[in-house]
C-alpha cells in the first residue's frame, strides 16, 4: 500500500468501495432500482430518498448502487481485450522482428489513425444499439495503445542476456515468451491497462449518454446523466449531479492509481 | 519534400483502408446488407428494388467499393433512405457548424491551456499548486458530464446562456456555441497547460538557458526568446493531438447541445441504419483526422531544426 | 591592483533539509590580463567558484566571503548591475557547446543576439562582425555558418562559436569551464591554443577551470589545485608542476600517462574524490594521502596563500620529471 502514497490509496479505497457496494446493491439499496413510484417522481432529497428519485419516480440511490455494474462492465471488457490482444500481438512483433513487426506496425499505425469513439459508433452501426457493439468496437481502438506501450518495453527487454541464455539452452521461443518475458513485462501491462481503463469508463458512458450503449431502463451512469439532464430541465437536476460526479471520481481514481502503478514500475 | 511525399502516400494508405473497412461493414451484418439497409422498415418491392439499384447489390463486391469510392472521391456519396436527400448536401449543410465549434474550442484550449501551463511554469508556488489542482479536476471529468453540469448551472439555474440551439449569424452563433465550445475545451485545455507547465520547467533548467545567463540577457529576453521558443515544440504537437481529438468529442458535446453538427447527424443515422450517412460521416471525420494529425507533423518539423532536412 | 580578487568565498546549497557546503575559505586573485587554472577533480568546487563570480550559482544557495571585480562587490550587485557586468564584463565558456548552446536558434542567432541586445549593434552590423569573429577562431565560410544550426556543426567548431561569441563582447575576463573537455581528443589543443592566443592579442585575463593539471600549467600563469571544496596549493605554474608542496598535487601530477616514457604501472590516488560536506573534520585529503600523521586527521590545515598541508615543509614531493 505504501508504495501507492496517501492519493493513490484513497483512489484505491474509493474504487473498493464502490466494487463492494454494487456487488452488495441487493442488501445495501433501499429500493428496487426499476421500481416506479410516480407519487414521488422528481422528489428532492428527502429521508426516504436521499438523492431523490427520478422523472419516473425510481429512487436515484439505488440506481446509482446497481448502476456501477452495467458503468463498469463494458469499460473492463474493453481493457480485457484490447490487453490481451495487444499484448499477443506486442510480443509476437517484438519477438519475430522484421516483415512481422513491420505488417503489425502499419496495422496498428492505421487503427491509430481512427479515434476511438468513433470506431465504436461505426461497430454500433453495425451491430445495432448495445453493449456488445461498444465493447467490440473501443476494444479494437484500443488495441494499439497497449501494443505500442508493450513492443517497446519486449524489444527492450527481448535484448536482455537473459533471454539468449534461455534460448542457448534450447527453450522454445512460445515458452521463453511466456515464462519470462511475460512475467517481466507484467507491471507495464497492469499500469497501461489501468490508465486506459479510465478512458474506456469515459467512452462507454459517452455511448451510453448518445443513447446508443446500454439501454433503458437499465440503470447506468451514463444513461442517468441523460435521464437526469431531462430531469434537471423540468427543475430537478440532482440525478444527472450524482450520477456525474460519481463517474468523475471514478475516472478520477482510476488514473491516479494508473499514474502511481506507472510510477513504481 | 520527399517526407510530405511520404506521410501524403501514408495518408491515402489510411483513407483507403477506412473506406474500404467501412464499406465493407456492411455486409458483416447479420442477415446481409439488404436486411441491414431496409432495417426495421418494411420495404415495398419498389423500394428495395431502388434499394437494390443504388447500392449495386447484383455487382459482385469488389466492384461495387470501386464504384461507391469512385463515386465518394467525387464527391457523390449517394443518397439518404430517411432524409431523401443527397448525402454530400446534408453534410455540407452540417459541416459549418462543427467546424465553427471545434474552432471555437481550438482558440479556448490554446489561449486557455498555454496561459495556465505559462503561468503555472513560470510563476511557481500556491498558483502552480491551484492550477494543478484544476487540471487534475478537469481531466477527471468526461465532457458530457462538464456539459450537462454547465448547462445545469448556466442555462437552467442562471439562464446565462441558451440552452438548445445554433443561433442565427455569427456573433449569435458563437453566443450559442460558448457552452459547448468550453465543454469541449475543458479537458484538453487541462492537459495542454500541464504539458506548457512541464515543457517550460524543463526547459528553464537546461544548459542554454544557464548561457543565456551568464550572457547578461534579461529573463523577459530569456523566456521569450529561448524558453518559450524551445517549450513550444511539445507544445504544438500536443495542441494538434488534441484538436484531432476534438473532432470525436463534437460527436457528443453536439448531442448535449442539440447543435446541427456532422456529429448529431452522425448519430443519427446510426439510430436510424442510414448507412450512406453513416458512411460518409466516417471518411469525412477520419480525413480530417489524419489531416491534422499530417499539419501537427509539419509544424513539428518547421519548429525543429534538427527533424528538417 | 587585481582584476578580481576572491577572499574567504564560501558557497552551500540546501538538500535535504540541510546545508551542503561546496565551496569553503577560498581565496584566488587574477591580475588584468594573467590567466589563472583552477585544478581539481568533480565535485571539488572549481565549477562553482567560477560561477559564483557571476553570480550563477542554484537557486537558494548560500553565499559568504567576498568577490570584487574592478573595485566592485560582486556578491551585494543588483540584479541589473549584475547582468550589466555579465553582458559586458566577464564572459563564460562553458564545458558542453552542444547543450550550452540553443540548438532551434541558428549558429548566426547565437552569435549575434548578444551583440545586438547588449551593445546595441545593428543586426547587420553584428552579422559582419559575426564572420569576422569565426574567421579568427579559425571557421572559414562565415555567412554560411551563419544560417546553419548548432546540430550541423561538430563539436570542436561549436565550441569556437563559443569562444567567438565572447570574444564578440571584448570581456575583461573570461571564465573558461573545462572548455575541452567534452571534445574530441584531436581537437582539443587545437581549440585552446585559439582561445589562449585570441585571449593574449586582446589582453583579456583568464580563469581556466579544469581537472587536467598539465592543460593548466602550460596555459596558465599562475596555478590553484582545489580538494573538497578548499584551495590545497597556489603558485606559479612552473614551480607547482615542478616542485609540489601539496600530496595531492604530486599525486595529480604523478598519476598522468607520459608520452615520452613508458610506464609499467600508472601512480594512482586511492581512494575517491570527496565533496565538501563529506569531508572530515581534519584535512580533507588525509584519508587518501601517503603521508598523513595521525593529527592531520584532527585539525584542518591553513591556507598560508602558497599551501595547504602541515608536512609541507619536512616534505620533498616528486613534481613533474
Amino acid at each position: 500500500m505504501s508504495r501507492l502514497g496517501g492519493l493513490g490509496t484513497a483512489a484505491a479505497a474509493l474504487l473498493a468501495v464502490v466494487a463492494v457496494t454494487t456487488l452488495a446493491a441487493p442488501l445495501l439499496a433501499p429500493y428496487d432500482p426499476d421500481f416506479p413510484d410516480l407519487l414521488s417522481a422528481l422528489a428532492g432529497s428527502s429521508s426516504s430518498h436521499p438523492l431523490g428519485a427520478d422523472a419516473l419516480g425510481r429512487d436515484v440511490l439505488s440506481r446509482l448502487m446497481y448502476g456501477a455494474r452495467t458503468t463498469l462492465l463494458g469499460p473492463a471488457l474493453v481493457i480485457c481485450v484490447s490487453s490481451v490482444v495487444g499484448t499477443a500481438l506486442a510480443i509476437t512483433a517484438a519477438w519475430a522482428g522484421g516483415r512481422v513487426d513491420a505488417v503489425i506496425s502499419r496495422v496498428l499505425d492505421v487503427l491509430f489513425a481512427v479515434p476511438g469513439i468513433v470506431f465504436a459508433l461505426i461497430t454500433v452501426a453495425v451491430l445495432g444499439p448495445g453493449i456488445p457493439g461498444v465493447v467490440a468496437g473501443l476494444a479494437v481502438a484500443y488495441t494499439p495503445y497497449v501494443a505500442r506501450v508493450v513492443r517497446s518495453a519486449a524489444l527492450r527487454e527481448r535484448s536482455l542476456p537473459y533471454v539468449a541464455a534461455a534460448w542457448v539452452q534450447g527453450r522454445s521461443a512460445f515458452a521463453i515468451c511466456v515464462r519470462h518475458l511475460l512475467p517481466n513485462l507484467r507491471p507495464i501491462i497492469v499500469a497501461q491497462s489501468v490508465s486506459a481503463l479510465g478512458f474506456a469508463v469515459i467512452d462507454v458512458a459517452a455511448i451510453s449518454f448518445l443513447g446508443l450503449g446500454v439501454q433503458p431502463p437499465a440503470a447506468d451512469w451514463g444513461l442517468m446523466v441523460k435521464s437526469g439532464f431531462d430531469s434537471a430541465m423540468r427543475g430537478q437536476p440532482l440525478e444527472a449531479i450524482s450520477a456525474g460526479v460519481l463517474i468523475a471520481l471514478v475516472v478520477a481514481s482510476v488514473s491516479v492509481l494508473g499514474d502511481r502503478l506507472g510510477r513504481t514500475v | 519534400m520527399s517526407f510530405l511525399l511520404k506521410r501524403l502516400a501514408g495518408l491515402a494508405v489510411v483513407l483507403l483502408v477506412a473506406s474500404f473497412l467501412v464499406y465493407g461493414l456492411l455486409y458483416l451484418v447479420p442477415g446481409g446488407p439488404m436486411a441491414f439497409l431496409l432495417g426495421n422498415r418494411s420495404g415495398t418491392p419498389e423500394q428495395v428494388a431502388a434499394i437494390r439499384a443504388q447500392y449495386r447489390l447484383d455487382d459482385p463486391f469488389l466492384l461495387r467499393y470501386l464504384s461507391w469510392l469512385g463515386d465518394a472521391l467525387t464527391g457523390d456519396f449517394g443518397s439518404s433512405l430517411v432524409y431523401r436527400q443527397e448525402v454530400a448536401a446534408l453534410i455540407g449543410s452540417r459541416v459549418a457548424t462543427t467546424v465553427l465549434l471545434v474552432g471555437y474550442a481550438t482558440v479556448l484550449i490554446s489561449a486557455g491551456g498555454i496561459a495556465m501551463g505559462l503561468l503555472a511554469g513560470l510563476r511557481g508556488g500556491r498558483l502552480d499548486t491551484a492550477i494543478g489542482v484544476l487540471s487534475s479536476l478537469f481531466l477527471a471529468t468526461p465532457p458530457f458530464v462538464v456539459g450537462v453540469l454547465l448547462a445545469i448551472v448556466f442555462s437552467v439555474g442562471l439562464g446565462w446562456f441558451p440552452v438548445f440551439g445554433p443561433g442565427e449569424g455569427l456573433l449569435d452563433r458563437l453566443y450559442h456555441l460558448t457552452l459547448p465550445a468550453i465543454t469541449l475545451s475543458l479537458a484538453s485545455a487541462a492537459f495542454l497547460a500541464r504539458i506548457t507547465r512541464a515543457s517550460v520547467r524543463e526547459e528553464l533548467n537546461r544548459e542554454h538557458v544557464e548561457t543565456a545567463r551568464a550572457r547578461g540577457f534579461g529573463e523577459r529576453h530569456i523566456v521569450r526568446r529561448h524558453v518559450l521558443r524551445n517549450a513550444s515544440i511539445p507544445v504544438v504537437t500536443v495542441t494538434g493531438l488534441n484538436i484531432a481529438g476534438l473532432i470525436a468529442g463534437s460527436v457528443v458535446v453536439e448531442n448535449i447541445f442539440a447543435l446541427d453538427g456532422l456529429g448529431s447527424l452522425f448519430v443519427r443515422a446510426i439510430l436510424q441504419r442510414d448507412f450512406a450517412i453513416v458512411q460518409a460521416v466516417v471518411l469525412v471525420l477520419v480525413t480530417a483526422f489524419v489531416l491534422i494529425n499530417l499539419l501537427v507533423d509539419l509544424c513539428y518539423s518547421a519548429l525543429d531544426p534538427r527533424l528538417s532536412r | 591592483m587585481s582584476l578580481l580578487t576572491i577572499s574567504g568565498l564560501a558557497l552551500a546549497v540546501p538538500s535535504a533539509g540541510e546545508w551542503r557546503t561546496l565551496v569553503e575559505e577560498v581565496d584566488l586573485t587574477i591580475g588584468a590580463g594573467e590567466a589563472v587554472g583552477l585544478v581539481g577533480e568533480s565535485g571539488s568546487g572549481k565549477s562553482m567558484t567560477a560561477r559564483a563570480v557571476l553570480g550563477l550559482t542554484p537557486p537558494g544557495a548560500r553565499v559568504s566571503g567576498s568577490i570584487v571585480f574592478d573595485g566592485a562587490e560582486v556578491t551585494s550587485l543588483g540584479a541589473k548591475e549584475l547582468r550589466a557586468l555579465r553582458a559586458r564584463r566577464i564572459g563564460m565558456i562553458f564545458q558542453d557547446p552542444r547543450a550550452h548552446i540553443n540548438p532551434v536558434r541558428s549558429v548566426g542567432d547565437f552569435l549575434t543576439e548578444a551583440m545586438v541586445a547588449n551593445l546595441g549593434l545593428p543586426a547587420r552590423e553584428a552579422a559582419a562582425r559575426a564572420v569576422r569573429l569565426l574567421a579568427e577562431v579559425g571557421i572559414g565560410d562565415g555567412a554560411r555558418r551563419l544560417r546553419q544550426y548548432p546540430h550541423e556543426l561538430s563539436g570542436g567548431l561549436l565550441q569556437r562559436v563559443m569562444i567567438a561569441s565572447v570574444l564578440a563582447l571584448e570581456p575583461d575576463l573570461i571564465l573558461a569551464d573545462e572548455p575541452t573537455t567534452a571534445l574530441d581528443v584531436t581537437t582539443q589543443s587545437e581549440v585552446m591554443a585559439i582561445l589562449d592566443e585570441l585571449r593574449r592579442e586582446r589582453g583579456m585575463a583568464m580563469l581556466l577551470i579544469t581537472h587536467d593539471l598539465e592543460l593548466a600549467a602550460a596555459t596558465c600563469d599562475r596555478l590553484a589545485v582545489m580538494y573538497a571544496g578548499r584551495i590545497v596549493e597556489a603558485r606559479e605554474a612552473g614551480s607547482l608542476t615542478a616542485a609540489p608542496l601539496h600530496p595531492y598535487t604530486s599525486g595529480l601530477l604523478l598519476s598522468r600517462p607520459r608520452l615520452e616514457e613508458t610506464v609499467h604501472r600508472l601512480l594512482v590516488i586511492p581512494g575517491r574524490p570527496v565533496a565538501a560536506f563529506e569531508a572530515d573534520p581534519g584535512c580533507a585529503f588525509a584519508p587518501r594521502c601517503a603521508h598523513a600523521l595521525a593529527a592531520c586527521g584532527e585539525a584542518r590545515p591553513v591556507f598560508d596563500g602558497t599551501v595547504a598541508c602541515t608536512r609541507s615543509a619536512e616534505l620533498t614531493l616528486q613534481g613533474e620529471s
